[in-house]
């Protein structure tokens, strides 16, 4: 079964091509013939000549980002995207969310559904639409909320999975939190799962773990695409029995986001070394899975810095929220093992009762993904996809931001005048206010 | 990419826009070596095949043929129009971007604004449609006009309520010249502030200039040029004065002072016209800058002011050039925003920059400037790898800052004293249309407009709780 990619605005379009080209790259290396199809299955087709042409869809408010994207993938010699999956204008949306929802996207509706349709027909099967996208901006933002709420209007049935890169806290958008706020509060009635990756977080992992001194985009983009790539990358799952998982996205879903009130999901990935230690490193499921839990439970993203005397709370203190400040308590998680020796990684740590609210079963609530090919040349890694409050603490700050903004009424007026009122903004706060006190409740 | 019209009203505008079309073609001069007409040519100039008859313009990617400027020109007296048609930039001008008439204003903002604005209405619209027709997505329109005068003023003003009505989608950035204290027009407040008025309804954003910060900025440079001290000799056409390079040859009086504003225009389109790795779109300038429509007054401040000519002194640090930016000897208005209120402000870096310094000098500067209490991440960034001729680098500040309001607060002392007398008034009101209600209501606009800034000034420094967030019933 196929995922369509559909990259929207400048971020989209730079992280979405590298991830196509992480997961081509680390499929053609593996040894596996049976991971490489189904992993090219998944994300390209083949035309006439035996290329392999990328299932996404471009789409930008400008041509610059879309035209580099095409001729680097171009360059690559292995992929390319389709010659006519792309759509841009003239002029960009100006950071303004307001126009991108209520002006660009409605403008090319229809250009861009056709698009979308082209790819989901080429599919055999479809497992369902990714959407990458910024929220601090106005096209991956706005255009990028109003193309969802059209897939979903036009694939009722199909799994629609956002993947988001928040922006870094000290803007370089003033209004970024306006724009975050609508786009999130929108995303959650329209999205089945929405996956999140913090540039704050991300740049911390360049310089911290892989010693990246003048860190750039195309750094902080490799490292999104490389945890977003171990994740979709095809995996043999409880369901698939023995075979390839054929739903990636479905499964991530049913998995993860039981509830219609939680489906914020954070990303962490170990190990993260530079490409120059490799050679000396070596791991240990034992040790690479003792700090990944402890990552989990500390809410850190990285295996530095890890807060070892954080702990999950004895029974009988759970309904007293003593340890609420640092202890971080999932709903639900998905954990994804890659490479050598992998079913003899022992995974009981994160079936422990105590790291999950009580409403699921540790059964229920855990589940492990196994592939025995390692995944872009590292001999054994673990991605933790969770739904926990790991994103608590950056969606209150982004809030309180905004609505601090929103107090004085500040920028209101460039929102009003392309339509968006007061009303639509207090909605959204209302509903991510309501997700937060969710989250913080969750026990 | 996006293309901009620059429309230049009255003496002082035409003569500000003329130094702003010859340093945008010396400045692209140097970029653009293979002589083919580029994007980022296309912003400002239209490729014109002069030997077919209706001179269709060129797509982008071929030849450059016969660059003819976006811009339409207006002026009430024929002297400084025509004397751009006698110079070497007339190619640049046909017969249609041009409206003249021959008496001039009069230092009267009534005869520019409804004698004129009406007369002329039609024809007005009509060439702007012209330009705005040849655009392929038009972005802007950079109207740069004097506010002292008759005619840059008072049509000056007219033609911004026209680009309103007429394309209210198109941004609208305007360079208004602000007269000093000792300016020779006595009825200079007058225009001023009934000008004041029309900007703060009509524009979208506007870059107060005084004339005094500019003959501040060239004696600075006149005195580090001829001290003959070694190692201070400047390279002169790096100097923000300077029209060195340009086509036209011999330097007129006010030169030097237009060269730093038309400097200021140059820096502000650099990032619509180059690539750079942090595009700064003219429409997010007007976003993220303007927190409140009437708010838009904007600070600009432009370093480095010159660059040394002996290359074995090592070029000031660029941390240096950071913080001259918020110095108030580079501000194009004397107005002191370091003991005011930041409501937002930009930084649009051209040349051999990266992120990481934008943000290290960011992370140094921000303990000083005081900004609103609900923006204290208020920095909006761009960055262009194009650098301007003579330099490495450069950087534009544009302050949204309360400190504006001193300098209206002057403007309308200056006003209140004449008008108290009601001295001159009469030339005024004997103009068609014109009652003396104009005065009061523009005396109140800018009033208000004051106390908007008096209040956001009286938050400053007071600690101002969180408003108290959404409670969710549970």
């Amino acid at each position: 079964m196929s995922v369509v990619t559909v990259q929207l605005g400048q971020c989209g379009n730079q992280v979405g091509q590298q991830l196509l080209h992480s997961l081509l790259c680390d499929a053609q290396d593996g040894q596996r013939k049976e991971l490489c199809t189904a992993s090219r299955e998944r994300f390209f087709h083949q035309d006439t000549h035996g290329e392999l042409v990328a299932r996404a869809v471009l789409i930008d408010m400008e041509p610059k980002v879309i035209n580099q994207s095409i001729s680097r993938a171009a360059r690559s010699g292995m992929w390319r995207y389709g010659e006519t999956s792309h759509f841009s204008q003239k002029q960009g949306s100006g950071n303004n969310w307001a126009n991108g929802f209520c002006v660009h996207g409605p403008a090319h509706r229809e250009v861009v559904e056709e698009l979308v349709r082209r790819e989901v027909e080429r599919c055999d099967r479809l497992s369902g639409l990714l959407a990458m996208m910024s929220v601090a901006g106005g096209t991956g933002s706005g255009v990028g909320t109003y193309v969802t709420q059209c897939l979903r209007d036009v694939y009722p049935k199909s799994f629609i999975l956002n993947h988001l890169t928040w922006p870094y806290g000290t803007g370089e958008v003033i209004v970024q939190n306006y724009n975050s706020v609508l786009t999130l509060a929108h995303l959650y009635q329209l999205s089945d799962a929405i996956l999140v990756h913090e540039n704050d977080t991300v740049h911390q992992i360049c310089s911290q773990l892989l010693n990246i001194k003048h860190i750039s985009f195309a750094d902080v983009n490799s490292v999104i695409a490389h945890q977003l790539g171990s994740v979709l990358q095809p995996a043999l799952t409880a369901d698939s029995q023995g075979a390839y998982s054929r739903n990636p996205l479905g499964e991530l879903v049913s998995a993860l986001c039981c509830h219609p009130e939680f489906k914020l999901l954070s990303v962490s990935s170990i190990p993260q070394v530079p490409l120059a230690s490799m050679a000396y490193s070596s791991f240990s499921w034992p040790s690479l899975l003792k700090h990944l839990r402890q990552m989990l439970i500390s809410n850190t993203k990285m295996e530095e810095g890890i807060d070892w005397q954080v702990r999950p709370p004895a029974a009988a203190e759970r309904s007293r929220s003593l340890t609420a400040g640092s202890f971080n308590t999932s709903l639900a998680n998905v954990l994804i093992l890659r490479g050598k020796d992998v079913y003899s990684a022992e995974t009981a740590g994160f079936e422990d009762p105590a790291l999950y609210s009580s409403w699921l079963s540790p059964q229920e609530a855990f589940s492990v993904w196994k592939s025995p090919v390692p995944f872009n040349k590292y001999e054994k890694s673990a991605t933790l996809v969770s739904n926990s409050q790991a994103l608590l603490r950056p969606l209150d700050s982004m809030v309180g931001g905004a609505w601090n903004m929103f107090a004085s009424r500040a920028y209101i007026h460039q929102y009003t005048k392309f339509g968006i009122s007061e009303e639509d903004f207090l909605d959204s706060f209302s509903s991510l206010e309501q997700v937060i006190s969710s989250y913080k409740e969750l026990r | 990419m996006t293309q901009s019209v620059v429309v230049q009203v009255g003496q002082c505008g035409n003569q500000v826009g003329c130094r702003f079309w010859d340093l945008a073609l010396r400045e692209h001069a140097h970029v653009n070596k293979k002589g083919l007409y580029d994007e980022a040519l296309s912003s400002f100039f239209r490729n014109v095949d002069s030997s077919k008859c209706d001179g269709e313009a060129h797509f982008v990617g071929g030849r450059i043929q016969h660059l003819k400027a976006r811009a339409v020109l207006v002026d009430m007296e024929e002297g400084v129009v025509n004397e751009i048609l006698q110079g070497p930039l007339r190619e640049m001008f046909d017969s249609t971007q041009l409206l003249t008439d021959v008496s001039g204003s009069g230092n009267n903002w009534a005869v520019g604004h409804m004698t004129y604005g009406s007369a002329y209405r039609e024809q007005i619209v009509d060439k702007l449609r012209k330009a705005a027709e040849h655009c392929d997505c038009l972005q802007c329109f950079f109207l740069i006009h004097s506010m002292g005068g008759g005619t840059g003023s008072g049509l000056g003003t007219k033609v911004l309520s026209l680009l309103e009505e007429e394309f209210p989608e198109v941004c609208r950035i305007v360079t208004s010249i602000y007269p000093s204290a000792e300016d020779d027009v006595v009825t200079s407040p007058y225009n001023s502030i009934l000008a004041m008025r029309e900007l703060t309804e009509h524009a979208d954003c506007v870059l107060p200039v005084e004339n005094q910060s500019l003959v501040d900025i060239v004696k600075k440079i006149k005195h580090m040029s001829h001290s003959g001290k070694p190692g201070t000799v400047i390279r002169r056409e790096s100097a923000i004065i300077s029209g060195q390079g340009g086509l036209i040859g011999a330097e007129k009086p006010f030169d030097a002072m237009n060269n730093i504003v038309a400097n200021l225009l140059l820096n502000i389109t650099s990032s619509a016209r180059f690539q750079g790795s942090l595009n700064m779109d003219l429409n997010e300038i007007a976003m993220n800058l303007v927190p409140f429509p009437r708010l838009h007054y904007l600070v600009p401040s432009l370093t480095p002011l010159y660059t040394l000519a002996d290359v074995s002194v090592p070029s000031r640090r660029l941390d240096q050039m950071f913080s001259d930016a918020f110095s108030k000897e580079h501000q194009l208005i004397r107005a002191d925003p370091k003991h005011s209120l930041y409501l937002a402000c930009a930084l649009m870096v051209r040349g051999n920059v990266q992120v990481s310094d934008l943000r290290r000098n960011i992370e140094r500067l921000k303990p000083s400037l005081p900004f609103v209490s609900w923006n204290q991440e208020g920095w909006k960034t761009g960055l262009c790898s194009v650098p301007p001729v003579g330099h490495s680098h450069s950087l534009l500040a544009l302050a949204n800052n309360t400190c504006v309001k001193t300098t209206f607060m002057e403007l309308r002392e200056r006003f209140t004293k004449l008008y108290r007398k009601k001295a001159h008034l009469h030339h005024y009101l004997h103009v068609e249309g014109m009652e003396q209600s104009h005065f009061s209501e523009a005396l109140s606009s800018l009033s208000s407009l004051i106390e908007e800034y008096q209040q956001l000034d009286a938050t400053k420094g007071r600690l101002m709780p969180d408003a108290p967030r959404l409670r969710i019933a549970r």
